[in-house]
């Protein structure tokens, strides 16, 4: 029962790592990036060629697939988003899930369809904790999500910049008066959020497989968080990311394993029954 | 003068292109539903390579498979040595796609027969369609017993099914004296290939006189599998059983291994345990791993022809053909010899030929006795092998008359 618990907590924290990239997006700039999964698949090729081409462990090159993936996002906003969300809101909706479809294509092609994964990595093994054993890099990953989504907070909450992101959330034309520059500040946020996705990517490599379509095993989960959390609420989807791991673990221990994603969407559905706006939604 | 030349030209291009039309025979197209794209594109791009390789043999000259039937001649003798073409459908991996394939190859492309689709669950959507339009449906590769025991007419298999199998996997347990056999934990995948292992392993675990102490059905394409595992090792079976394609397997042995749980015998029922990719990525991780198959590449010793076909298939591809491709391989081969005896391509001549198949142990590629179809269109001379994975290779261990290697299989199982 602990050790199931202790599962689902670091599983909770590795969903959450993956949706707060999604939940800043969606909060600040108001666009779905169903793209997102599909991100998260590119930093998990750029860090599984890494170490197969450059012999760079994953956890070392996390930052380099962080900086990558910021750029993949910066291009994004730059040469698609930006123009499509001039027209109506669903636009650059379909837009980013035509990206989506493009990248998760394109990695058909050019990574071929063969399932891959990294033989042992620095965090390979596992930790004792209080007699009950878990596999190091799901510790090790859960552990830096845990302080990139901290530091996350005290960015856009904290600071000057958070209170300038906020702001052009809340209305782009007021904040534009006062001299933030809303443009700017949307590509800034698509850089930061795909950097951290980008960055959970890298992670993941040390304990999943990587395959052109790995996103859709984790974005279906990170969109579930992110309404759950309450639509582009950081605590919000951190937070919900949590309890979906650990509903998973309890409905795997007391339950089914099969019955895991059922009751992760029933708890899902009860929540917005409840709370239509989410956990912690503002609107 | 100019037009004398002109005049001349096409003369000779009408000869040529005449000519050209004459020798060239009609083809007999059949349709091919696979996995092509999605969770099991891997497993669909080595079984099409394996079709291929099938046509190959089937519509070119190659003496050194002179006892495999229509291998030594071009073409199929008694249609005046027409070519096979395959068409390809992609069913993503999905049984609603696989059954629109199945109907737009009947329709559009107007095949003869069709072949497919690898998972038992497309197979029976696709395999449906097939039987309203009364078309042949020869299936290579699907194990989910269910599949033959529909009361379809025009349905056909030559792999034996998971009540061949696992009745092979507790034959085999029953000769392991190392360690003890007696609980047993299944883990599949909550579709008709898992649910009908499971079906299989409760059925034949009660005559085998085993008892059943975990039931673990997961859904395919998991985030995590770590729940599965902490049940599976609290259940501390002596024998853990697997139903899972490529990507799962990958998983369920890394989490395993983080978590430090070794089931003491690691038993595969075949699919994404044996896929090329598994072996290469995780392979050196799971040495000793053990799966039941229908194809090792060892077994030339004691049939040739294995090698033969192995090594054309790795010319071709670079890799080892395994026990899902070589199945799909060999039901081309069932499939073009019934449509070559059947002297025609009017789906009931070919239908009654497939009934009347009768190809002996030297005429089939695969390790069997033969191919017979019984009366529910099952092949009732197939059967199955127990495998240890051992270095980059499966290596067979179970029947005893293929085994190579006497300090086989390596038990307890334990992580590397």
């Amino acid at each position: 029962m602990f050790e199931a618990l202790t599962a689902g907590l670091f599983n909770g924290l590795i969903y959450a790592a993956v949706a707060v990239g999604l939940a800043l997006i969606w909060g600040i700039t108001d666009v779905i990036n169903f793209a997102h999964g599909e991100f998260l698949m590119l930093g998990m090729y750029a860090a599984y060629w890494m170490f197969t081409l450059g012999h760079i462990d994953p956890t070392l090159s996390a930052p380099l697939v962080a900086c990558l993936l910021g750029f993949v996002g910066f291009m994004a906003y730059a040469l698609i988003i930006r123009r499509v969300q001039k027209g109506p809101a669903m636009a650059a909706i379909l837009a980013t899930f035509g990206l989506g479809l493009v990248l998760r294509q394109l990695a058909f092609i050019f990574f071929s369809p063969d399932y891959r994964s990294l033989p042992d990595t620095l965090v390979s093994g596992s930790v004792s904790l209080a007699g009950i054993s878990i596999g190091r890099p799901q510790v090790v990953t859960g552990s830096v999500a845990l302080v990139v989504i901290i530091a996350l907070f005290f960015l856009v909450y904290r600071t000057r910049w958070g209170h300038a992101l906020q702001a052009v959330a809340e209305d782009r034309q007021v904040a534009a008066l006062v001299g933030i520059a809303p443009d700017r500040v949307n590509a800034q946020v698509w850089v930061l959020g795909s950097a951290v996705v980008g960055l959970a990517g890298a992670l993941l490599t040390t304990f999943f497989y990587v395959f052109p379509s790995v996103g859709t095993v984790f974005g279906l989960l990170a969109f579930v968080a992110v309404c759950m959390g309450g639509f582009g609420s950081l605590p919000g989807a951190f937070l919900a990311g949590i309890l979906i791991g650990i509903i998973e673990a309890m409905t795997g221990y007391f339950v089914e394993p099969a019955l895991k994603t059922v009751s992760v969407f029933i708890v899902f559905v009860l929540v917005l029954w409840y709370r239509p706006r989410g956990l912690f939604g503002r609107w | 003068m100019m037009m004398k030349l002109i005049a001349s030209i096409a003369a000779c291009l009408a000869l040529a292109l005449g000519q050209s039309a004459l020798a060239q025979q009609k083809t007999v197209r059949i349709g091919a539903i696979y996995p092509l794209s999605g969770a099991l594109a891997s497993t669909g791009a080595e079984i099409k390579a394996a079709i291929e390789l099938a046509v190959d043999i089937v519509n070119n000259p190659h003496p050194e498979l002179g006892s495999i039937p229509l291998a030594s001649g071009a073409g199929l003798p008694n249609l005046g040595g027409a070519k096979i073409e395959v068409v390809f459908g992609d069913s993503q991996g999905k049984p609603e796609v696989g059954l629109a394939d199945a109907q737009r190859l009947i329709d559009q492309e107007k095949v003869v027969a069709l072949i497919g689709a690898y998972q038992s669950a497309v197979t029976k959507t696709a395999s449906r369609v097939a039987e309203q339009a009364g078309i042949p449906y020869l299936n290579g590769e699907s194990s989910s017993p269910d599949l033959t025991e529909r009361g379809y007419k025009w349905f056909f298999r030559t792999t034996p099914n998971d009540d061949t199998f696992v009745d092979n996997m507790m034959q085999f347990l029953d000769g392991v004296k190392k360690v003890p056999t007696k609980k047993i934990a299944v883990v599949y995948e909550n579709t008709d290939f898992g649910v009908n292992t499971y079906k299989a392993v409760e059925k034949f675990a009660k005559k085998y006189n085993r008892e059943i102490v975990a039931n673990i059905a997961y859904a395919a394409g998991s985030a995590s599998v770590t729940a599965e595992v902490q049940k599976l090792a609290a259940a501390k079976p002596d024998v853990a059983i697997f139903a899972s394609y490529t990507s799962d397997a990958m998983l369920f042995v890394r989490t395993m291994r983080e978590t430090k749980y070794a089931p003491p015998v690691l038993l595969a029922n075949d699919a994404g345990f044996i896929d090329s990719r598994f072996v290469q990525e995780v392979g050196p991780q799971v040495q000793g791993v053990l799966t039941r198959d229908v194809w090792g590449n060892d077994l030339a010793a004691a049939k040739p022809i294995i090698k033969t076909i192995n090594d054309m298939y790795k010319a071709k591809t670079g890799k080892d053909m395994n026990g899902n491709n070589a199945r799909s391989m060999q039901g081309v081969l069932v499939l073009a010899e019934a449509i070559n005896r059947a002297g025609s391509t009017n789906p009931e001549a070919i239908r009654k030929a497939l009934i009347a198949t009768n190809l002996s142990e030297a005429q089939v590629a695969m390790p069997w006795a033969g191919v017979k179809f019984d009366e529910k269109g099952q092949n009732n001379q197939g059967s199955g092998l127990i495998l240890e994975l051992k270095g980059a290779q499966y290596q067979t261990v179970w029947p005893e008359k293929y085994k190579l290697d006497s300090t086989l299989p390596t038990l307890p199982f334990t992580w590397k």
